[in-house]
């Protein structure tokens, strides 16, 4: 029996006295694709912040393969193989490539660099500007500079806060498909995402509510649910 | 075209370079009073600068922007503020530190002639924002913090509004209420220069659209025609068999 990629349970989290999460709790397997579905405001970023380490818990455990990472710091997260896209993505001052090296920090060196070539042959808007500023990006192009920084680690599960948005329906296929490939290579992905196209991506999906998680069930059973269609992707 | 259907903002050959990149080449369209007018196109394709050369933002390099007529090139964000000319921000940047009404304040306050009755309760309980009113703006979620930045910029009562990905990060039932409340300010008269990615808010949103690439525009005309140009499927939509 394979041994589960994340497991957390009972997760309690907020802002000074603001709780956001109210004992949520969801699981991957290897190579498993999870969409986290939920309103704004539901606590989906603050979910993957907790378990990244960004925020610590009040309450709850998060177990990654099967060691307890509850208040472990977020560099030993990323050590071990876990790796965060935030919604903004990209450190602004430095140039794309030292955002991927950054990315890409606790790898070999000729693994990065083989690394980098694959990225940047995935996103040539960024490969031909990579000396350049990350401020000198438009916000689309930051996005995939963000994606290509959390993929150089080649992590084991990739966590993502809305990779889609402000992405051109063209840039959204490509990082799909480049998902894909990499969920090929033994990647697993929890998603945060509004895109319904995500889906075609999603092994299974998990609805967060008011804090803890409502829905969980295959992609399929969530088309069959008419009630979770309309109020999360907007399908007649 | 009759007189009060003469555009309102006229943007002609508009050039701008950021070193030897050129991100605005050559573009020209305009917007007509009262109407919505998408400006979409790929990722780096200039959407973004030509907000912020219309709005002031920056200065343009060649080219001309004419509002009401009037050339508005190269005149600060404040000046055209009180013109008529507002925006709306990809990332909102709000007062953090200050209530969501005191933000809004700040932007009446210095951003139109004083005394024109402006119901801020009214304008707050149209975006949904009344029940945090009170609260610091570091206590809205992203989402809360774009209706604060529409907030802002409705409240020096713009004549044109730029709206930067709104929609961006916004669930089914939001983009709705969103896109009505849009599609409101257009009948009250207010011209509308929307960037956005969805196909299916710009569908609900625009009369018409522009389509950018590498700082030129390859289309104008109606969604429905863009989605079948084949240069547009190209560069912005891709093919449905890719990918």
């Amino acid at each position: 029996m394979t041994v589960e990629t994340l497991r957390a349970q009972g997760l309690e989290a907020g802002y000074g006295r603001v709780q956001v999460l109210w004992g949520a709790g969801l699981a991957l397997r290897e190579r498993e694709t999870v969409v986290l579905l939920g309103a704004n405001g539901a606590g989906k970023t603050t979910l993957l912040k907790v378990l990244i380490g960004l925020i610590d818990p009040w309450g709850g455990e998060v177990r990654f393969r099967g060691e307890d990472i509850t208040h472990r710091r977020t560099d030993r997260r990323v050590r071990s193989g876990l790796a965060y896209m935030s919604e903004t993505g990209c450190f602004p001052g430095l140039s794309i490539e030292e955002n991927i090296r950054i990315g890409g920090q606790f790898t070999p060196a000729a693994e990065l660099r083989r690394r980098m070539d694959e990225l940047f042959a995935v996103f040539p808007a960024i490969a031909k500007r990579r000396k350049a500023l990350a401020s000198s990006l438009s916000g689309g192009e930051r996005k995939m500079l963000g994606i290509a920084k959390a993929l150089a680690g080649s992590p084991r599960l990739l966590l993502m806060d809305e990779p889609s948005a402000g992405l051109s329906p063209l840039y959204v296929k490509e990082v799909i498909h480049v998902l894909a490939r990499f969920r090929g290579e033994g990647l697993s992905l929890l998603i945060a995402e509004q895109n319904v196209r995500f889906l075609e991506l999603a092994d299974r999906v998990y609805t967060l509510e008011g804090g803890h998680i409502g829905f969980e069930g295959t992609v399929t059973a969530m088309h069959e649910n008419d009630a979770l269609r309309r109020a999360y992707f907007g399908l007649k | 075209m009759s007189p009060e259907r003469a555009p309102l903002l006229r943007v002609e050959a508009l050039v701008k370079r950021f070193g030897g990149f050129r991100a605005l080449d050559g573009v020209s369209f305009h917007v007509l009073p009262g109407e919505i007018l998408g400006l979409v196109g790929p990722n780096g394709s200039g959407k973004t600068t030509c907000i912020n050369v219309i709005t002031g933002l920056y200065g343009p390099d060649d080219g001309a922007v004419q509002f009401e007529g009037r050339p508005t090139g190269g005149l600060a964000s404040h000046r055209l503020v009180h013109r008529g000319i507002n925006r709306t921000f990809q990332v909102p940047k709000p007062f953090l530190t200050l209530t969501v009404r005191e933000n809004v304040e700040v932007a009446a306050a210095h951003g139109r002639r004083m005394g024109d009755g402006l119901d801020l309760d009214e304008l707050l309980a149209s975006l949904e924002l009344d029940p945090y009113a009170a609260k610091p703006a570091a206590e809205l979620n992203s989402v809360q913090q774009k209706m604060l930045d529409l907030a802002r910029a409705l409240a020096t009562r713009p004549r044109l509004l730029c709206i930067d990905e709104l929609a961006a990060g916004l669930n089914p039932a939001e983009l709705e209420r969103v896109a009505a409340r849009l599609r409101a300010l257009a009948r009250s008269g207010m011209a509308l220069l929307v960037v956005e990615h969805l196909m299916g808010f710009i569908d609900q949103v625009t009369d018409r659209v522009v389509v950018l690439n590498a700082g030129k525009e390859i289309f104008e005309g109606t969604l429905a025609d863009a989605v079948r140009d084949a240069r547009v499927v190209e560069v912005f939509l891709g093919a449905e068999h890719d990918g």
